[in-house]
């Protein structure tokens, strides 16, 4: 049996040997191991679609998508809570109305999944997904409750910090980004093989959320901020498909 | 600039990316319909129940779409993009058209985002048609590499197995302007 121990040494012993981006060959993650590809990446220059991205709009989203504290009849258990932020693109651009899709556990770290066996409750009240699409600006905004942290199986007593996933699309296909978002200061990190994939630690501080007074509306939710760079795009701003 | 760095989807992300149709740009009755599947295998062969594939490409004409209405489809509108997951035998498929090329004597691909428990990141790949036309990434690879991304025609269809990893190994794209 693995323990906590043994995964940290293999953590400690991976720390700052990859870049910006998380490992793909990560072994502490142990469903990875058959799951990488062991061949480097080959560069491609994008050309025709994947000059673009798709497109979503109003007719894909009704704006009641991104509360998900309003999906069933009565009120989630949990802290209510806010999370916006802007997407921008390398450039700092704001990537303008496009597809945010989030996804997470309830209060009690209970996926409604039909794979997630963790005994903690289900609450009626909360299925835990949602989606929008960000404003002229780039700004997505989030109604929802602070999901738990969770146990899993990679080794004994093997939990991951609080998150919530994010599904993100730029103005060009290249530019898809699936991740996870945390919230600050969370015991969990330095234990966690996932969050530690990352081995640069400034790439890991962009996943963790900052709290935000200004977002946190009396009597009613804390509020989070956390603002997401995509990569670079490969094509001007008024080049025609 | 630094870019946001990606995180696996999970096991659990049936909750918040599949969709009903999702997998069908137009109907399976559609006279053009074609059938765009394979399977998503680990190093060891064994099949990936638990991944999600997007697909992204030209119509038929070889014109990228840039019409809304992926997640609630009218059975009309060609929106170029769609997703399906994995069944328990690491199977997916799409209904789909035959993209045309970017551009006159270009080979038409289906641009691929591959997502994985296990993956920690997303991977990129083509799919390109069985043709003749000088393509730069192709032309390239070594020709058992250069396999792995090319389709294979069946009667009602082309067939795109996707090996994460070991024998046969699908070729996987990064792009510049990507950190790595
Ligand atoms: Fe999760």
């Amino acid at each position: 049996m693995t323990t906590q121990a043994d995964i940290q040494r293999e953590i400690d012993d991976l720390r700052g040997s990859g870049g910006p981006q998380p490992r793909r060959d990560y072994p502490p993650y142990r469903s990875s191991v058959l799951r990488h590809p062991t061949r480097d990446l080959c560069q491609a220059d994008p050309e025709g679609v994947e000059l673009w991205a798709p497109c979503f709009g109003p007719a894909d989203i009704d704006d009641a998508e991104s509360d998900l504290t309003i999906q069933r009849s009565g009120e989630p258990l949990g802290e209510r809570i806010v999370v916006t932020g802007r997407v921008l693109d390398g450039d700092g651009r704001p990537v303008r109305h496009q597809l945010v899709e989030i996804w997470q556990a309830n209060a009690s770290g209970r996926y409604w999944h039909q794979r997630d066996q963790h005994p903690a409750p289900l609450d009626p009240n909360f299925v835990g997904a949602g989606r929008c699409l960000t404003d002229g600006d780039g700004v997505y905004t989030f109604q929802t409750i602070k999901p738990g942290a969770y146990p899993w199986r990679n080794h004994v007593n093997a939990w991951r910090p609080a998150h919530i996933h994010f599904s993100l699309f730029g103005t060009d296909f290249t530019q898809r980004l699936v991740t996870q978002m945390y919230f600050p200061g969370d015991p969990l990190f330095d234990l966690d093989p996932i969050y530690q994939s990352i081995t640069d630690a400034r790439a890991r501080d962009m996943l963790v959320a900052s709290y935000d007074h200004s977002v946190t509306k009396p009597e009613f939710s804390l509020g989070y901020r956390w603002d997401i760079v995509l990569s670079g795009t490969h094509r001007t701003p008024l080049e025609e498909p | 600039m630094t870019f946001a760095p990606g995180q696996t989807v999970g096991p659990f992300f049936h909750l918040g990316l599949p969709f009903e149709g999702g997998n069908l740009l137009v109907p399976a009755g559609h006279p053009e319909a074609v059938r765009l599947h394979g399977r998503v295998v680990d190093g060891e062969g064994a099949a990936v129940p638990d991944a999600l594939i997007e697909l992204w490409q030209a119509d038929s004409t070889g014109r990228v779409p840039r019409e809304t209405g992926s997640f609630h489809r009218d059975g009309f509108t060609f929106t170029g993009w769609g997703r399906a997951q994995t069944d328990g035998d690491g199977h997916y498929w799409f209904s789909t058209l035959i993209p045309g090329p970017a551009r006159p004597g270009r080979r038409p691909f289906f641009a691929l985002t591959v997502f994985a428990r296990g993956l920690t990141d997303r991977l990129f790949t083509r799919a390109y048609l069985p043709g003749d036309e000088p393509d730069a990434l192709l032309g390239g690879l070594p020709p058992d590499r250069r396999a792995t991304l090319i389709t294979t025609r069946e009667p009602r269809g082309l067939l795109f197995d996707i090996h994460l990893q070991g024998e046969g190994e699908t070729v996987f794209l990064s792009y510049p302007r990507q950190a790595r």
